[in-house]
């Protein structure tokens, strides 16, 4: 009824009613912005103006506190001569040779995912996985990051089961394989979870597609799912200050997904591709219409002409300010030549896809839209896209800081256990922790198997997929990070988390190549954020230098807090490897008795964040562990290169728990026990628990022994041997002896435990 | 030539690639086939590969069951073609009658994917001629409506004539009598939940292995063409 | 001895995937003139006794606290006749 009776806030009506008050701080947009927006027009915004730039300047879209930060990430790249796409666009892009290249992408769904698990969930799953869509690549793989509050906290039974179940039901029904991710409890995630999805797809080098409209008088083609009022709260301000009819009192603010459609949108669009059909095509995401129409058209000739009233609705009562900032899922907008419509439309009628021209391209610079005739819109798309304000927040190194790192877990202020009955203790203890625990509950849900390349996945240290049948061409990937270590230093837990990926990558024998990054903190108003992010952010410029690893893309999620109160600073990093050939990938298994297992890297007195002072302790303080970074790029060359030259059984990085989690891990996957004899000088309990960085286990045929350490002493990497693959128990000697029995029912029983 | 064997892919359909590999894999031309094509292209065979056909949002394969290249697959099969409904293929078959019973949601009420012992209890259809009668393999599962039910009479009767395909050693999914696979009464349809089409390469096949024991079903409906001599020279 | 039914439905500005795949499915089979379609769910819950104002006033608690998710859907309590 709406359509009969809706006024629309013309421009023409703008232009004669500049005293009309506003409601744009509702709309979370500023004085200042607010004069802006009217200095850019010369007159006040229409509403569907207003409704544009507050989604655009948003944070969230235009990232206007991190962006001077996000700089460097650019400014200060490693050279190198495989990146394609760099950040900027919907996602990077990797040359991995043969003519292939990979794009990939890691975003966070964190807020959505706490007000309605599931949906949020799956939907942070669509999202991700368009992206990479839009680059022109087939998607062929997800990876799921994610933090919770207290595994025994009475919401995180609520959060947990509804957010893996709806990775599940999403990405299970989209036929992409879920190979890697982490679950991770912490108080400091209460109230406050961490959905972090990263997606990866593969495309030919030629292929790549890119965010344009060009051409005028090619069409702008709106296809995929109806717009309905999905996560348009905010709009309503617009729609009561403008218009009052009577109408749907109340528009969801939860995106609900349908993989189905998103399937079917897959198939449709690797068509459409396959025959060259769309000069640009674009996903739409957070701030829908707004965002798609304004970045298509402020990259391309310049100008566009949209006939709003032409989208496709779910709900007839949308009014074109809701229509504009809709975040309905499963829609994507492209741009076709005249020529070219036609076999576009049959491709999307075989699909079942609705698909309408909704626009022109122009040479006007000029974004114009219609509603019904009526011109609602006319602005220059790129003071939407690219001229959002930009601060310089103020930012301070928090007052508690040197307090926090002062209260180290030394011997004198954490107890620690002495002897072998202790140790055995501690580590049943410790393989049962909600964090180092079995996480097959949650992994079972997901199908790792789909479209026949998973190479490796989960309980490897990265998922790796095969590209090519013919030469065995591969890519391998994974995600880490610690937001105990961040919240002690940023700079370095940053780093940290970057070497830890890097290193498990190269564990399986890929070559790390480039990075993604998911930067969650609390508020950026709050100067201590600000500094951990402007540290964190420092830190993985300088460690990608020193790696050779150019971020790529990413996504930045502040407002990760609960009142005052804000989560650990947690950038979580994502590292895409190439293989030149997947057959010699190293597992992390102990599968062969007799086998020696050495130990590379040095191994020191730290605990700062740790896992054990994190179970036993419930303490964070002091220093996270140190980190070389020229020594961590030598271990990654050397676990390249053992792979690479047959040397290799099985590689495990050593991380979360130290040497005796990574020793439990490769025994119980290998099925097979181990013999060990601590080499150092050490206190045993700092070389089975200390999380030092630069450091992996690895088994090695007697054979080898000889020419592998004889490469990392030629690297200067230290190694030692450590033990045998023997038995059924894993022994240390002088200390303990646990059968894997025991230790396999400690690490599973945890999670069917807790959510079964 | 080669015997060809079709993979029909519906609107939501995952697995067609992987069965499709399968099938070149055991040496057979594979043949896409799309649901709205009611044609088969001269297949030989014709494997409905696993997935979420239309969403499985009403009951799974509910929809699909419907499409133009059923029409074509019920009539190929009661003439003797051999069809293999693999998970949500096992699903269209069961919404199709050409099997009976239905699958529906697991025990655990979780989606499952996990590497399963199964027994291959029949040897003699046409899916299942490489195996021994008794064999136990690996294959994984992954669903979440995997639990084949059906009436006591029913079961019974499946038992009776040899029509249980396969059985599960620790029944995943609450399956009644374990049930994972069954068979008409020809033996040339046979429904499948878990999923060979995983289980035929080394490299991504089930960890630690056996990692190939799902690639006899695609062989040995290859040697059953072949002895039937269904292939035109 | 009573039934109460408890209907459960997304609230209507909720997308529904289930209901529009069936809603595009019909035409194919025929049936046409149809607008759209929605599912939902439906709970038959058995009382020991009577649906008493205080037994439904519980049905009504289950409902919110558990057999719907009024985040993203709706219910209705209605005694069986």
């Amino acid at each position: 009824m709406s359509e009969h009776t809706y006024q629309a806030d013309t421009v023409e009506r703008a232009e004669a009613s500049p005293e009309t008050e506003q409601p744009y701080e509702a709309l979370g947009v500023k004085d200042d912005e607010y004069a802006r927006i009217r200095e850019i027009l010369g007159r006040r915004p229409t509403s569907s103006e207003l409704a544009m730039y507050s989604v655009m300047w948003s944070e969230h879209c235009s990232y206007k506190s991190s962006k001077v930060h996000l700089r460097q990430f650019g400014e200060r790249a490693p050279e190198v001569d495989f990146l394609l796409v760099g950040p900027g666009e919907n996602a990077g892009v990797v040359d991995v040779g043969e003519d292939l290249a990979v794009t990939f992408k890691i975003e966070s769904h964190n807020h959505p995912s706490y007000v309605e698990p599931y949906q949020g969930a799956a939907t942070g799953v669509g999202g991700i996985v368009r992206d990479i869509l839009t680059m022109g690549a087939r998607p062929i793989a997800v990876l799921d990051p994610l933090r919770f509050g207290p595994a025994d906290a009475a919401d995180t039974h609520r959060v947990l089961p509804g957010v893996v179940r709806g990775i599940g039901g999403y990405g299970n029904s989209l036929g992409l394989p879920n190979i890697g991710g982490e679950v991770v409890f912490d108080a400091c995630y209460s109230g406050n979870p961490l959905v972090n999805a990263l997606s990866v797809g593969v495309l030919k080098k030629s292929e790549i597609k890119l965010a344009k409209a060009d051409g005028p008088g090619n069409h702008v083609v709106l296809f995929g799912a109806r717009t309905g009022g999905d996560g348009i709260g905010g709009a309503s301000v617009l729609a009561s200050a403008t218009f009052d009819a009577d109408k749907p009192s109340k528009r969801p603010s939860v995106q609900v997904g349908d993989p189905f459609m998103e399937k079917v949108l897959i198939e449709c669009c690797l068509e459409i591709y396959a025959e060259d059909l769309v000069t640009g095509i674009q996903d739409l995401g957070a701030a829908g219409l707004s965002c798609a129409t304004t970045e298509l058209a402020a990259a391309g000739t310049g100008g566009m002409d949209v006939k709003l009233d032409l989208a496709p609705l779910r709900d007839a009562t949308l009014v074109p300010e809701e229509i504009l900032m809709s975040e309905s899922q499963e829609r994507m907008m492209a741009v076709v030549t005249p020529e070219n419509l036609p076999r576009f439309f049959e491709i999307c009628e075989k699909w079942d896809v609705i698909s309408t021209v909704i626009g022109t391209v122009t040479d006007t610079g000029r974004l114009r839209m219609t509603w019904h005739g009526e011109t609602i819109v006319d602005v220059d798309p790129r003071t939407l896209a690219h001229q959002g304000p930009v601060y310089e927040r103020p930012y301070h190194r928090p007052d508690w800081q040197d307090a926090l790192q002062a209260d180290a877990p030394d011997a004198a202020r954490l107890a620690r256990p002495a002897g072998g009955e202790q140790l055995r203790a501690t580590v049943l203890r410790m393989v049962a922790s909600p964090n180092l625990a079995d996480k097959t509950w949650v992994l079972e849900q997901y199908d790792h198997r789909v479209r026949g390349n998973t190479v490796l996945a989960h309980g490897e240290d990265s998922g790796m997929i095969r590209l090519s049948e013919e030469s065995g061409l591969g890519i391998a990937l994974s995600t880490d990070g610690n937001g105990r270590y961040t919240k002690l230093d940023p700079y370095t837990g940053a780093q940290l988390a970057l070497a830890e990926a890097y290193r498990n990558v190269a564990a399986t024998g890929a070559t790390p190549l480039a990075v993604t990054d998911c930067l969650n903190f609390g508020s950026p108003e709050d100067p201590e954020v600000m500094w951990q992010f402007a540290e964190a952010c420092r830190g993985l410029t300088d460690a990608c230098q020193i790696l050779g690893t150019p971020v790529t893309g990413g996504n930045v999620s502040f407002y990760n807090q609960t009142g005052s109160e804000a989560i650990h600073p947690t950038p979580v990093v994502g590292v895409l490897g190439v293989i030149d050939d997947v057959a010699r990938r190293t597992r992390s298994a102990f599968e062969t008795e007799g086998e020696v297992l050495l130990l590379v890297g040095e191994t020191l007195d730290e605990f700062g964040g740790s896992e054990w002072a994190h179970v036993v302790h419930e303490h964070l303080g002091g220093l996270p562990p140190k980190l070389d970074l020229e020594r961590e790029r030598q271990l990654g060359e050397i676990l390249v290169a053992g792979s690479r030259d047959g040397m290799l059984s099985a590689a495990h990085d050593l991380s979360d728990g130290g040497l005796i989690q990574a020793l439990a891990e490769s025994c119980m996957r290998g099925g097979k026990g181990a013999r060990v004899v601590l080499p150092g000088e050490l206190d045993p309990f700092v070389e089975l628990f200390s999380e030092s960085a630069g450091r992996a286990v690895v088994a090695v045929p007697r054979s080898e022994e000889k020419r592998f350490t004889d490469m990392c002493v030629f690297r200067n990497v230290p190694v030692a041997r450590i033990g045998v693959v023997d038995g059924d128990t894993l022994e240390v000697q002088g200390q303990f002896e646990i059968p894997l029995a025991e230790l396999r029912e400690a690490w599973t029983g945890t999670f069917p435990k807790l959510f079964g | 030539m080669p015997a060809r064997i079709g993979v029909v892919t519906f609107p939501g359909t995952q697995d067609d690639a992987d069965a499709l590999r399968a099938v070149r894999v055991a040496g057979a031309e594979p043949v896409s086939l799309w649901h709205r094509d009611a044609d088969l292209h001269g297949v030989d065979a014709i494997v409905l590969p696993g997935g979420f056909s239309y969403g499985d949002y009403l009951r799974c394969g509910a929809i699909a069951r419907f499409s133009p290249v059923m029409e074509s697959v019920i009539a190929a099969a009661h003439e003797g073609m051999p069809v293999l409904g693999i998970c949500n293929g096992f699903q269209v078959l069961c919404e199709s009658h050409l099997l009976p019973g239905a699958l529906i949601r697991n025990d655990g009420m979780l989606f499952v994917n996990r590497d399963v012992r199964l027994t291959v209890e029949a040897a003699d259809t046409a899916w299942t001629g490489g195996y021994k009668a008794g064999q136990e393999i690996v294959i994984p599962i992954k669903n979440g409506e995997g639990k084949f039910t059906a009436d006591e009479r029913t079961l019974d009767e499946l038992e009776a004539t040899g029509r249980v395909v396969a059985r599960y050693l620790d029944n995943p999914n609450g399956s009644a009598r374990a049930i994972a696979g069954v068979a008409n009464a020809a033996g040339n349809v046979v429904g499948l939940m878990p999923h060979p089409e995983h289980a035929i390469d080394e490299l991504t096949g089930p960890y630690p292995g056996p990692a190939t024991d799902g690639l006899p079903f695609f062989t040995s409906v290859l040697q059953r063409l072949i002895d039937s001599e269904l292939v035109n020279a | 001895m009573a039934r109460v039914v408890v209907d459960v439905m997304l609230k209507p500005e909720i997308l529904d995937p289930q209901g529009q795949a069936v809603n595009r499915a019909l035409p194919r089979l025929g049936f046409d003139g149809v607008v759209d379609v929605r599912q939902g769910k439906r709970f038959e819950v058995e009382l020991e006794g009577p649906a008493d104002e205080a037994a439904l006033a519980r049905v009504r608690e289950m409902a919110e606290r558990l057999l719907a998710n009024t985040v993203i859907e709706e219910y209705r309590v209605r005694v069986e006749a």
